[in-house]
């Protein structure tokens, strides 16, 4: 059995909120450079190094790397061993949250109900998602994400019968649909499987594993190749330009599902997809 | 590459060319969703405006909060497809241009066409590099709408590209 004081996740929370809300993914800054070698629409090039220089200024200068510095989801990997000691989990994640946002002068777009819309002014409440594993180590994953791509996003309850093929064309659809509107070139978070509630959840997550990372399924590496190919030849860039590059990566993550469905889910990220972890 | 200067008259808007790349120089007016539906409000009920809308610039932004130095970190623009709605009441009041990004319909781009307006584009997710561009800012309007109250700002040599144009033609 290990304690670990919640007041220790506050800090952890925090810290990770202002990292991955200023400085850019080592795998998407890579994959930028090489699109702009590649890029030869005039002004889509200009437009990659503008992107270049933003994150290199953000980094600098601590300044958010995008103003909608996002919703916060945060996800949690706790061994069964951890004895969590303090106040209670939730309050010290809120706590980092709020703590990030007004230190790190980071925008508050969070609003207390759909309906009412009255600004929370401290961009809590986050979402958070726990995971009970083996072990006495603690993993907490950090995933600011903006709206303008989040509204792109789409499921779809495909027939068991379906596969493959469907899987690409809904993909294309949600993808052509996001167009140039979403910030591209994107990456693209796929959720398969599951059930309603799952598949969302997958192609989220998705999002947070490294585009430059081989998956270790093959079908699935196989799927998110073809995938990448064929939104390539889209023809829209960074935004929105006739161009080489729709997508800098494709990561897909499945689950068991039922023998009736194939729920598919479809997470547009960003060209400043943000996420950030570490382990304590 | 071309420099224009705010206020954008209708001589100035005539002249942009669709998918011509420009540095804009001058004041704009940021407004986002919750702004826009206020304005609209605002117009419907025959009320004084916040700001005069004649010849203007709007932002589409939600800037993060003013730091130490007193300038934002990151200012790009958001998804303009979600003012379409209320973008007609603006340029029926004599709205000069829009920055933002993505698409916009087809009433729009028709009513731009008609009023003679023009549509441009900043480059979305390029926020800290666009802070930079930014001279001042002062809040005039919606003080309680946090990071969607109206800001003046002036700005110097803000790269855009001419989106839709006074007549109509569309980039995408």
């Amino acid at each position: 059995m290990r304690n670990i004081n919640t007041t220790k996740i506050k800090d952890v929370v925090s810290e990770l909120c202002i990292k991955a809300n200023t400085s850019l993914r080592g795998d998407i800054l890579r994959a930028l450079k090489k699109a702009r070698s590649k890029e030869t629409h005039k002004t889509s090039k200009r437009i990659l190094g503008i992107l270049l220089e933003n994150a290199a200024i953000a980094k600098k200068e601590k300044r958010a790397i995008c103003q909608d510095t996002g919703f916060v989801s945060v996800y949690l990997r706790i061994g069964q061993d951890v004895k969590l000691t303090g106040g209670a989990l939730q309050n010290a994640i809120h706590e980092g949250v709020r703590e990030a946002y007004r230190k790190g002068f980071l925008r508050k777009s969070v609003v207390k109900s759909p309906i009412l819309r009255t600004n929370t002014a401290t961009n809590t409440p986050s979402i958070i998602y726990t995971e009970i594993v083996k072990g006495e180590k603690l993993t907490i994953t950090v995933v600011p994400k903006g709206i303008g791509s989040e509204n792109k996003s789409k499921l779809k309850m495909l027939k068991p019968t379906e596969g493959e093929k469907e899987i690409i064309s809904f993909v294309l659809e949600v993808v052509k649909e996001a167009g140039p509107d979403a910030c591209p070139p994107y990456i693209l978070g796929i959720g398969l499987g599951g059930m309603f509630d799952k598949a969302p959840f997958l192609a989220k997550k998705a999002l947070t594993l490294p585009i430059d990372k081989p998956n270790p399924k093959r079908h699935l590496r196989k799927l998110e190749n073809a995938i990448l190919k064929k939104v390539n030849k889209l023809g829209i860039g960074p935004m929105g330009f006739g161009t080489k590059t729709m997508a800098l990566g494709v990561r897909i993550l499945e689950y068991p599902t039922h023998i009736g469905g194939l729920p598919v889910a479809v997470s547009i990220g960003c060209h400043v997809t943000r996420n950030a972890s570490k382990t304590i | 590459m071309k420099r224009i200067t705010t206020p954008l008259t209708k001589s100035i808007r005539e002249k942009l060319k669709c998918g011509e790349e420009v540095l804009l120089s001058g004041t704009l007016y940021t407004a986002r969703d919750a702004t826009h539906k206020e304005l609209a409000h605002l117009i419907m009920e025959k009320k004084k405006l916040p700001f005069n809308l004649t010849d203007a610039v709007i932002y589409y932004t939600g800037p993060t909060p003013k730091r130490a130095d007193g300038f934002f970190g990151s200012c790009g623009p958001t998804t303009s497809s979600r003012m379409d709605y209320f973008t007609p009441f603006l340029l029926r009041k004599g709205l000069g241009a829009m920055i933002g990004k993505g698409r916009r319909t087809a009433r729009v781009r028709d009513l731009i066409k008609k009023h003679k307006a023009v549509y441009f584009l900043a480059v979305g997710g390029a926020g800290a590099y666009l802070a930079k561009k930014v001279k001042s800012s002062e809040i005039i309007a919606f003080r309680k709408l946090g990071p969607e109250a109206v800001y003046r700002l002036e700005v110097k040599n803000f790269p855009l590209v001419v989106g839709i144009d006074s007549k109509g033609k569309d980039i995408f």
